[in-house]
């Protein structure tokens, strides 16, 4: 049964990077650099818990969540695309938009620069590791439905067949009629609901949302997109892979085998290399990061 | 120039009128007009630069023209969209193929009007429709393989085929053998033949004469942005084509100058010493496949040719820009085939790249600055830069080259195209240089600078150096060279002294004429 | 090189306007007036000596990581890791200080702190710098995440072998600590500037003497202009690129000489906290000027001292919220302003 426990505790902080990565594959295909997850991931957990909290349900807690991120997604949509803004520099503002916005309007709803009261969320009441708790979670079901749902999304359907091109060759794409920027819009509003809802995961399964709870996961994401490919299965996998190494060195946190630190940058690690390709390069799409031709 | 009215008989598919589009100060098409009617298969050639795909890819909707009406059947569709052309029919095969290489050719097929069952992607549909389409047309494809790994003539098929996927019954194929080997260029015809038969209009943007006596019906000869001719194909000729398609301003006729020294006189051991050199291009083919050739000092060798025949790798070969597969370069005696850019300039060698936009300026770098590109490690005392030497040296370069604004401060990219040509000869020739490598050095240059850069070329030559010249524009290359090289398909296909050549002698050489039946 | 002075200063004055406006949305809504929001920030910055020693300790830091990341901007490299190399070049001078007998005179140990600052920065900078001359391996994400890997490096050596017991940070170092501004002028008093000040001002001068009138710096600001060329002018490009991002991570290193040795005398977990990624907004903001540095280093930093200032009545992050406006102003504007240049040209 510890294996299964292991499973569990896996599953439980794996779901956070499945939605952002999902979200992170489908906008780096479309040509949009996924550099704003973090920030949808946060702004999704403060609206979550905002919603929740004023609603009573958790539900609309999610509703609140893909709204916060839908917006933050096509804020940096606008800028890139309709401007021309570099990418990068829009992706990095945007996480500190919201660093810093989540906890001023924390302050205004409710008086802490640090947490926010209990709201409303789901799972059992105290954060429960069994696979029961696990299961009654529908955050954890729509987690892994999102990555099926994502590959059935790129591969099978026109969209995703214009998201594919938009990113390799969209001038290709133009010459046949498609809108290219259209395109592209619509993948990134994906991408920020996508990561808000792995960031409204946080704050619904802790009941309660805190400043710069997200810590960072926004970036495993954007490491598990490039490490996996950019394919929904493989990012995935290596949302998995990256969640099992941190299981493993919680739960063997008594015997100090290899510090935690260490653990933590297995992830980052594992994306230089397949940048610089050591074992099969990583190759992004051709047209990640630059606008399309005027 | 004769001007041949088509057919009265048959309808018009395609009508352009006064036509004009620019692009900045580049003017593509001033006032063109082009006609074609339906089942005909119309040739529209000219010179690279000329303004065929330019004007192509307005009636394709890839542009909305400046003023000038469009119609298509009939149908004024002036300054319409892609999609629009799509739906109406119209479809265009461009030079650098529009394919997305990742995707498969069934995908590339359908991207953009993909056939769907329950919300998602009908694959097997479009692997039978594309099949059974390839079936008709003998244009045979793999619908399940990825465009990266197609054959450059199995690319070009996709692209065909795309169009009449989407039901076109008017295809513009711009240059589409450029890419392609004899027997694939003959199953092109085969496809093109079939589709006229079944009353589709086909317009072939080209150079190569050769083809256009065999294939086409009709002509359009365009020259700097203007259309120049319409001519019936089997009452025309090349040499007459070639003409129209070279031919210069009667006025501006070019006096071929006489070396001042004897040929006799002439030192033997050449300056530029080239042997079987081999530079890969794109698409893992040779670009160059085994030239070689000599050039004693004292002398400009010129290579005429169209564009696109594998000059462009040479000359970035000689200047260290690619990497040779096979061969050597030797100036004044020394090897500098593996040598980098910066060594090559200190042997003695000097480059007029053929883009000043690209390589030859740096557009925000001021004029001072761009005039020591290459050599700012003349410039220097110490790890600085020496300012003074490099405001005097553009002092006395502007002056020499009469370069306007006079100001060395001034920006490149404020420049008109003249006189930023003008800094980048300047540079390339005040510099203490044994070899020259000049490509379209008069490109976009206004009529006065031309003479001018002329006159400094014969100097250089008269004061011994050793000059290579490429140049697109035949009459350039015929008034300045002693000796003159063809380049066709990658290989030097005739080395003519200048006393026995003539664009008449030239031309066939340069469309691949001489290879026509 | 900018071609008008409009076109370097416009997108600036434009975030500005952007952020006013949201600035005083915001503190609307909480209530307050924008007004004396933006007086009492004024006062708690720039109208006492204390507040103003505190913003020249802040445009310290920055304008190191802002020239840091307008260098590698320049040569046409974006230097996200400047957070972590700021934090290694700290590491390494309170390493180097650790190790140093007592008593040296300050011309001996401040050379060295300089050196073991800028290497540690300069190794940190020019992995990923390799990682593109060799492989093509895109900068953006390997200096991102080179961050994450270094930061935790340093968090485990110092929390595994160097902390003092129930701190964050190394033990104080008493061999050759920077004097501090205070100590020079009373008004001073109480704030942490030091004469690190000093030191980023020639640093600012030395990258603006390097860019613009040496022959590398020739070369590098041609490879950022145009690859090509540049490599038709002889430059070697990929030897530019990590010659270019380990110079970048040698001046953000530098950079943490003000923490650790000019303010608390030890190196400390966190201690770079944004700095690193406030250097880009600086970078952007300046126009990859050393001056414009320089001056948007001061404006940041000003924002974040005003922030500490307005806290009672205002939430300070609402200093953080602004200068994200700033950036994103800043960077939709630049190219929208070349634009419309360009078309009335």
């Amino acid at each position: 049964m510890i294996v299964l426990a292991f499973l569990a505790q896996t599953l439980r902080i794996a779901i956070p990077y499945l939605f952002a990565a999902s979200g992170g594959v489908i906008s780096e295909r479309s040509g949009l650099i996924g550099l704003g997850l973090e920030g949808y991931m946060l702004g999704g957990a403060f609206c979550g818990a905002v919603a929740s909290y004023y609603s009573g349900s958790p539900w609309v807690g999610l509703l609140g969540a893909i709204a916060g991120g839908a917006a933050l997604a096509l804020l940096y949509a606008v800028t890139a695309i309709r401007f021309r803004a570099d990418q990068v520099v829009v992706g990095i503002a945007v996480n500190l938009l919201v660093t810093g916005a989540t906890r001023f309007f924390l302050r205004l709803a409710f008086h802490s620069s640090a947490n926010s009261p209990r709201v409303p969320g789901f799972g059992a009441e105290q954060s429960g590791t069994g696979l029961a708790a696990l299961a009654s979670n529908p955050l954890i079901w729509l987690g892994i439905i999102a990555v099926g749902v994502m590959a059935w999304l790129i591969y099978r359907t026109p969209y995703g067949l214009r998201v594919r091109a938009a990113g390799e060759h969209p001038e290709a794409a133009l010459s046949v009629g498609v809108p290219v920027d259209r395109v592209r819009y619509v993948a990134a509003a994906l991408s920020g609901m996508l990561a808000a809802l792995g960031g409204a995961y946080l704050a619904l399964d802790q009941h309660q949302f805190s400043a710069e709870m997200t810590a960072g996961r926004g970036f495993i994401a954007l490491a598990a997109t490039i490490f996996g490919r950019w394919d929904p299965f493989r990012a995935a996998l290596a949302c998995l892979f990256f969640a099992a190494a941190e299981t493993l060195q919680i739960q063997l946190q008594g015997a100090q085998i290899i510090p935690s630190q260490f653990v933590e940058m297995i992830p980052y690690a594992l994306t230089i290399v397949a940048l610089a390709g050591v074992v099969g390069r990583a190759i992004p799409p051709a047209a990640l990061g630059k606008p399309a031709a005027e | 120039m004769s001007i041949v009215e088509s057919s009265a008989s048959a309808p018009l598919a395609i009508r352009l009128a006064d036509i004009y589009k620019s692009f900045g100060p580049v003017n593509a098409n001033r006032g063109a007009s082009i006609q074609v009617a339906c089942g005909e298969i119309h040739a529209l050639v000219g010179e690279n630069g000329a303004g065929k795909s330019t004007l192509m890819r307005i009636l394709g909707g890839m542009y909305a023209p400046d003023s000038g009406t469009m119609e298509v059947n009939g149908r004024d569709v002036t300054g319409w969209t892609t999609a629009q052309a799509i739906d109406a029919g119209v479809g265009m095969v461009h030079q650098h193929f529009m394919l997305v290489p990742t995707l498969t050719v069934a995908e590339n097929m359908m991207l953009g009007r993909e056939p769907t069952s329950g919300g998602q992607i009908d694959s097997g549909r479009v692997v039978g429709e594309v099949t059974e389409l390839s079936r008709r047309t003998g244009l045979a494809v793999h619908p399940e393989r990825k465009v990266a790994d197609l054959s450059v003539g199995e690319a070009q098929r996709v692209e065909i085929l795309k169009t009449l996927y989407r039901g076109a019954k008017i295809l513009i194929l711009d240059e589409p053998t450029a890419v392609l080997s004899p027997p694939e260029i003959d199953e092109l015809w085969r496809v093109l033949r079939g589709m006229r038969e079944r009353g589709e209009t086909i317009v072939l943007i080209t150079h190569k004469l050769d083809e256009v006596m065999e294939i086409s019906d009709t002509i359009t000869v365009m020259r700097q942005g203007q259309t120049i001719a319409q001519l019936t194909t089997r009452e025309t000729t090349p040499a007459a084509i070639a003409k129209a398609m070279v031919g210069r301003d009667v006025q501006l006729a070019m006096h071929y100058a006489e070396t001042a020294r004897p040929r006799a006189d002439l030192p033997s051991a050449p300056l530029l010493d080239v042997r079987d050199l081999v530079v890969d291009g794109p698409r893992r083919a040779s670009a160059v496949n085994g030239v070689s050739f000599a050039i004693a000092p004292g002398e400009i060798l010129g290579i005429a040719g169209v564009e696109g025949n594998g000059q462009t790798e040479l000359l970035d070969a000689l200047a260290g820009l690619r990497p040779v597969r096979a061969g050597t370069i030797t100036v004044a005696r020394r090897d500098i085939t593996r040598l980098p850019v910066k060594s090559r300039g200190d042997a003695g060698l000097s480059h007029i790249p053929e883009d000043r936009h690209a390589r030859g300026l740096i557009l925000d770098y001021t004029i001072a600055e761009n005039l020591i590109l290459g050599q700012q490690h003349r410039f220097t005392t110490g790890v600085r830069l020496d300012n003074d030497a490099i405001t005097d040296n553009a002092r006395r370069q502007i002056e020499a080259f009469d370069i306007r604004p006079a100001v060395p401060s001034v920006p490149a990219r404020a420049l008109s195209g003249g006189n930023q040509q003008k800094i980048v000869i300047a540079r390339e020739m005040s510099r203490a240089f044994q070899v020259l490598l000049a490509a379209q050095p008069t490109r976009g240059v206004d009529v006065g600078a031309i003479e001018f850069i002329h006159a400094r070329l014969r100097e250089a030559r008269d004061a011994g150096k050793a000059i290579l010249l490429v140049s697109a524009d035949l009459a350039e290359v015929l008034a300045l060279s002693d000796r003159i090289a063809v380049m066709y398909g990658g290989k030097f296909v005739v080395v003519l002294d200048r006393r026995d050549a003539s664009e008449g002698v030239l031309g066939p050489y340069m469309t691949g004429a001489e290879h026509a039946a | 090189m900018k071609r008008t002075v409009e076109e370097a200063v416009l997108p600036a004055l434009v975030a500005l306007l952007v952020a006013a406006v949201v600035g005083d949305v915001l503190i609307l809504s909480f209530g307050q007036n924008p007004g004396s929001v933006y007086r009492l920030l004024i006062d708690g910055t720039w109208g006492n000596a204390y507040g103003f020693g505190q913003v020249l300790y802040k445009t310290t830091t920055l304008t190191f990581t802002g020239l840091a990341v307008a260098v590698g901007l320049r040569a046409g490299l974006f230097n996200i890791g400047a957070e972590s190399q700021l934090a290694a070049g700290g590491f390494l001078a309170a390493l180097v200080g650790l190790v140093l007998p007592m008593g040296l005179p300050a011309l001996v140990t401040l050379p060295a702190f300089l050196v073991a600052a800028a290497a540690g920065g300069a190794f940190v900078g020019g992995i990923p710098g390799v990682l593109k001359a060799r492989f093509g391996a895109h900068e953006v994400i390997t200096t991102i995440m080179l961050n994450f890997i270094v930061l935790a490096l340093l968090n485990y050596l110092t929390a595994a072998h160097l902390k003092v017991e129930g701190t964050l940070h190394t033990t104080e170092i008493h061999a050759g600590a920077l004097p501090r501004l205070s100590s020079m002028i009373d008004a001073f008093h109480g704030s942490a500037a030091n004469v690190v000040l000093l030191l980023a001002f020639v640093t600012a001068a030395a990258v603006a003497w390097f860019l613009f009138r040496t022959r590398r710096g020739f070369e590098l600001r041609a490879t950022g202009l145009q690859p090509a060329a540049a490599e038709y002018g002889g430059v070697n490009v990929g030897g530019v690129w990590w010659r270019t991002m380990a110079l970048s991570g040698a001046l953000a290193g530098i950079g943490g000489l003000n923490y650790v040795l000019g303010y608390k005398h030890y190196y400390e977990e966190s201690f770079a906290s944004g700095a690193g990624f406030l250097g880009i907004a600086v970078a952007i903001v300046g126009r990859n000027h050393p001056v414009g540095v320089v001056l948007a280093a001061f404006v940041f930093a000003t924002m974040s001292q005003g922030g500490l200032a307005v806290n009672a009545v205002v939430p300070k992050q609402i200093v953080d919220v602004l200068q994200a406006v700033v950036i994103i102003a800043v960077a939709a504007s630049v190219p929208e302003v070349r634009r419309l240049a360009r078309r009335t040209a």
